[in-house]
């Protein structure tokens, strides 16, 4: 039988190695399948978040030869198999154990954000063209893959200042609501950082649902973050003509 | 002994476990009435079973077909169940479903639209009309992230990764809750004057199954030692669409929206077999008939390569597909090198719900026990026998809300603080420890497959007397090999141990299928006695019953289903002589292309 | 069987470029700064030069619009190239492809980039990024120059003619027009800074100009291309170099 080898990381916290195992391999493959197998067999302990196994749920975020990737979706034939595969836990969060990383930071950003607030006397009419923006956003599963590529986090840190990517989808999903009556722009300038990033895209290339984060939700934020705080003429006429 | 000195302690108004739609919409309810709410999950908030959930949710809103009603939708729903439902909890579902979706979209929830901007609604199994709102295939993600982002900006305190494994009583009434920190292994105790179950289902059990390591039947199983009872456990639902091919895909869902954009099921001569089984209905039949026609199909040799039938979507067309069914399409895509929008899936059933579980009061969603509420799927009676695609998301939010209000109210009359009985702590804690004495021994996971194994082939889609005893008897040998395992490594995040507490659960709840599999001696909905293939007489109706008897022995039993007054006995019959006609008609608009 | 035993180090102490990619993650920027490189050295050149920007019905679009004032004694070119450079430098396209290929920051997805303290766009001189759309706007009026220049290079003297630059200078003003189509912040003025469309007309058009966003980096990198290489046209044609070619 074909066999895989992983070298899989181990271990508590901060302190941990690359374990190696070996894998026997069958059609169809994903990475997610080896961590199960390597769970029923070798090491029962291995510590590995996973619920829907479908590429719906976002529990099951790795590092998979250095690239953020979803392991349930993550074919071994996508691999040269005469080399080993790595899988490591996401860098920008801090290891638990194994692959499990504590994300919970990422829920306290969330939390902050203000709710939708419906606009006063809203029909609840909304056409499709309309939506059609906003459902691209809340398509996220929050496997939080974003979160890991993305360099402000992942080299920078820059955690308390910068929201990160998922939250830039997330507010733009709220502000691009046809209903919603609440604005956000002055929390993403200056709690969510939005001017940190600087459009390398690297959340788009890691997206597992196709979200074109960049292009449809960060660009489009910023140029509305520029309305209201970089545009001279904006500025000029609002302070001529009162608030718009 | 101080507890707080031994354990982190926290005292709530209500605990809700489980975070889920039904739980994440009992925590908002109670919440909004004032109370002070945990919400507890095995996983991270918002990775519930829920996400999975792809269809729609089922709501007589009449965007589409302007004939729809609550009473259409109260007799689909007892008709898909077989009449062994709860027939008040089929009333307040239909009654209250429409409320309860318009509501999620107040709540920031964007759904398809129609060209007129109103919410969309789809052809489902089962549904006369037109009736599921929908996002292409993602509502469940939809309401889970609308209940999420809801819940978190009201307070409610939530605790992520955190396993109970007991509830807590103070004399009959119920007190709270203990558990373990999945991340450090160690032990928490929640007090609360009443506790919302909201803990999904039981799939795991099953080899083929559409279900997550979550559903390991934790709240059924903490409610029968707290003394509740369980119903109908012997309705176990077989989706008819799960993948069958590759093998590390085996089980996952395939979405029923698939049949209800128009898809067909053909089998290896390229005939349409449900013709055969349900003429009228043909693919948008229910589901226990459709899993039936295509086990049946693969015995009688017609099946497909890898023992399935072919589902086609691709006459739709390719943009069609991709924007109705996009997860569909990517699922196929990139796990299966099938392109759905130029070839035919392969699909067979798996294993995905269960209509059984906590027996609960319909109006108020309490068990037995005093302040014990269950809702969502873990709780049992509004399906009946086989439950309709899109009656479990509407499920959750109804009785999720209903959970949650009542739980709040109990809690505000019992305003006193609770009190805990220290050892039923302690025991409790060394229950959980007593997993790692074992020295040497088996892998928990060779117990689990064997379980799976051993539910798959003797408790199935097809049940005989012969297997069930089997069944029986087989886990009776499981639950010694399960107390020998052994755990490797620490209390830190340890799958192993975790599973080994899951066996329990699941080796309970699957006795309980089994036994009630071998009681119900007719074939009803969901549950195929191959040796009693049909059904009883109406007037023998009834459901089953499991509690814990005194010495710890599972108590099999059945009760009379609930009598519908006439006024509703009557809607069933007005609706089926008014609407026959409208019926075929829409039926066909929903299948044809 | 543990192999190598690592420390999950702290972010700061490691160093540029770790990673554990396997892939050949560094030739994507190797050949955007060889790309950008070569363009940026020969544009500046040409523009120094101040003369060959003219031949027959032709004008290079480094110097249209052509202005010759008594008090400018560079080459005029600087006049107006300011605008397509300013265009092109705050364009969402290029800060990622410069980012990346010149401040390495980060190199690839998944990188150690190379600067250890990061203020990204909030702070001096980035901030001025945000100014892209009237960049937007002067590369307009631009626009209104080249495809006046189109129109005269069928011009051969009074008479309907087409030659190879005829064809160079259309091509590249189409891609020109195309980049600046699909330019972000006219995205954002025609209809990304509205929650609902007026009407479906308006949506019609914002969902074209959003087709033409997705492939801004197509457009970014053709145009680029072409107008260099309208340039060398131009003047090889004008230093005699490289003879035009009548089609019609």
């Amino acid at each position: 039988m074909e066999q895989a080898k992983f070298k899989v990381h181990r271990g508590e916290g901060s302190q941990g190695q690359d374990v190696d195992y070996t894998v026997p391999i069958e059609e169809g493959m994903v990475v997610l399948d080896a961590m199960h197998y390597i769970q029923k067999t070798a090491s029962p302990d291995l510590a590995v978040r996973w619920n829907c196994k479908a590429a719906k749920c976002g529990s099951c975020s790795a590092e998979v030869n250095g690239k953020p990737r979803l392991m349930c979706k993550t074919r071994l034939d996508d691999f040269n198999l005469s080399e080993p595969i790595t899988v490591r836990p996401m860098k920008s969060f801090p290891v638990i154990k194994d692959l499990a990383c504590d994300v919970k930071w990422n829920y306290e950003v969330n939390k902050k954000i203000k709710p939708f607030t419906p606009k006063d006397d809203t029909d609840w009419i909304m056409y499709q063209r309309d939506v059609d923006r906003v459902q691209e956003f809340r398509k996220c599963i929050e496997c939080f893959a974003c979160q890991n590529v993305c360099h402000v986090l992942r080299d920078h840190n820059l955690k308390p200042k910068f929201a990160g990517p998922r939250f830039f989808v997330r507010v733009a999903g709220l502000e691009m609501h046809p209903l919603d009556g609440e604005n956000r722009l002055e929390e993403l300038r200056n709690d969510m950082g939005i001017g940190f990033c600087n459009i390398t895209k690297c959340c788009t290339e890691v997206c597992p649902e196709d979200i074109h984060i960049t292009d449809n939700a960060i660009i489009p934020m910023k140029e509305r973050v520029v309305d209201k705080y970089y545009d001279p003429l904006k500025m000029l006429l609002r302070s001529l003509f009162g608030k718009k | 002994m101080n507890i707080q000195d031994r354990f982190e302690v926290h005292e709530h108004d209500v605990l809700v476990i489980g975070a889920g739609g039904a739980g994440l919409r009992a925590a908002i309810e109670a919440s909004s009435q004032g109370a002070k709410v945990a919400l507890i999950c095995k996983s991270l908030l918002g990775k519930a079973h829920t996400v999975m959930a792809e269809g729609g949710v089922a709501a007589a809103l009449a965007n589409v077909d302007k004939d729809d009603d609550w009473k259409t939708h109260f007799k689909d729903t007892m008709f898909g169940g077989k009449y062994v439902n709860n027939y008040r909890m089929a009333e307040l579902h239909a009654k209250e479903a429409p409320e309860r979706v318009l509501e999620l979209e107040k709540w920031g929830a964007v759904f398809d639209r129609t060209k007129e901007g109103k919410i969309i609604q789809r052809a489902f199994g089962g549904h006369k009309y037109k009736r599921l709102s929908h996002v292409g295939d993602r509502t469940g993600l939809e309401m889970i992230r609308t209940l999420q982002d809801k819940g978190v900006h009201m307070g409610i305190d939530v605790f992520m990764e955190c396993t109970i494994t007991k509830l807590l009583k103070d004399g009959d009434k119920i007190a709270g809750a203990f558990g373990y920190w999945r991340e450090n292994g160690k032990f928490v105790v929640f007090k609360g004057k009443a506790v919302v179950l909201a803990t999904g289902g039981i799939g795991k059990m099953y080899k083929v199954t559409s279900n997550s390591w979550e559903y390991t039947a934790d709240g059924q199983i903490l409610a029968y030692h707290a003394g509740a009872e369980l119903l109908d456990t012997e309705f176990v639902q077989f989706h008819p669409t799960g993948m069958v091919w590759p093998p590390g895909v085996i089980g996952i869902l395939v979405t029923e929206a698939v049949r209800g954009e128009g898809g067909l099921l053909t089998n290896n001569k390229g005939e349409r077999f449900m013709e055969k089984y349900d003429p009228e209905r043909m693919e948008l039949s229910t589901r226990d008939v459709v899993a039936r026609a295509i086990y049946t199909e693969n015995k009688e040799g017609r099946g497909t390569p890898h023992g399935g039938a072919f589902l086609d979507i691709s006459h739709r067309g390719a943009d069609y597909v991709k924007k109705k069914l996009p997860s569909m399409y990517h699922q196929f895509k990139e796990l299966a090198d099938v392109d759905i929008t130029k070839e035919p899936m392969e699909v067979g059933p798996t294993g995905h719900y269960t209509m059984g579980g906590v027996r609960v009061n319909a109006d108020t969603a309490m068990t037995c026990v005093p302040g014990l509420y269950a809702a969502g799927e873990v709780a049992a009676g509004l399906h009946g026998a086989n439950r309709l695609g899109g009656n479990s998301l509407s499920d959750l939010l109804v009785f999720g809300r209903r959970a949650g209000l009542y739980a709040s109210e109990y809690a505000k009359k019992n305003s006193g603080s609770v009190n805990i009985n220290e050892n039923d702590i302690l025991t409790a804690e060394k229950e959980m420890i007593s997993y790692f004495e074992n020295a040497s021994g088996e892998n928990p996971y060779s117990v689990h497959i064997d379980l799976q194994e051993l539910m798959q082939n003797n408790v199935g889609i097809f049940r005989i007397e012969e297997d069930l005893l089997k069944a029986i008897d087989g886990l009776q040998k499981l639950t010694t090999r399960a107390k020998k395992v052994k755990i490797e490594g620490s209390r830190m995040y340890n799958p192993g141990w975790h599973m080994a507490y899951d066996l329990g659960n699941m080796m309970i709840y699957a006795e309980a299928i089994a036994r009630c599999a071998l009681q119900r001696k007719e074939s009803r909905g969901a549950h195929t006695r191959l040796d009693f293939p049909n059904p009883k007489l109406e007037d023998a109706k009834w459901n089953s019953i499991v509690k814990k008897g005194g010495n710890g022995e599972m108590i099999v039993d059945r009760v009379k289903s609930i009598d519908m007054p006439s006024d509703m006995k009557k809607i069933l019959e007005e609706t089926e002589k008014e609407k026959m006609s409208k019926y075929t008609n829409a039926l066909s608009g929903g299948v044809t292309v | 069987m543990a192999t190598e035993v690592i420390e999950k180090s702290q972010n700061n102490a490691e160093s540029f470029g770790q990673t554990q990619r396997k892939d050949l993650w560094w030739l994507e920027p190797l050949l955007y700064a060889i790309g950008l490189g070569f363009f940026i050295i020969y544009a500046t050149w040409a523009a120094f030069q101040g003369k060959h920007y003219e031949y027959g019905p032709y004008l290079s679009p480094f110097y249209s619009p052509l202005i010759i004032v008594d008090w400018w004694h560079f080459s005029p070119a600087f006049l107006i190239l300011w605008i397509p450079a300013g265009f092109r430098m705050t364009c969402y396209y290029y800060r990622k492809a410069y980012y990346r290929s010149y401040f390495l920051g980060p190199p690839a997805c998944g990188v150690r980039s190379l600067s250890k303290s990061y203020t990204g766009e909030t702070a001096f001189p980035l901030i001025f990024q945000n100014i892209h759309r009237y960049f937007l706007i002067g590369a307009s009026v631009l626009l209104f120059f080249l495809w006046n220049d189109v129109i005269k290079a069928f011009n051969f003297n009074g008479e309907f003619g087409v030659g190879v630059g005829t064809v160079v200078l259309f091509a590249n003003t189409f891609l020109l027009t195309m980049y600046s189509l699909s330019c972000h912040s006219l995205r954002h003025l025609i209809g990304g800074c509205k929650d609902s469309f007026k009407c479906g007309y308006q949506h019609k058009v914002y969902e074209k100009i959003s087709c033409a966003n997705e492939h801004h980096m197509f457009w970014a990198w053709t145009s680029l291309f072409m107008v260099g290489f309208a340039d060398l046209y131009v003047r090889l044609c004008a230093m005699g170099v490289w003879t035009d070619m009548r089609l019609i």
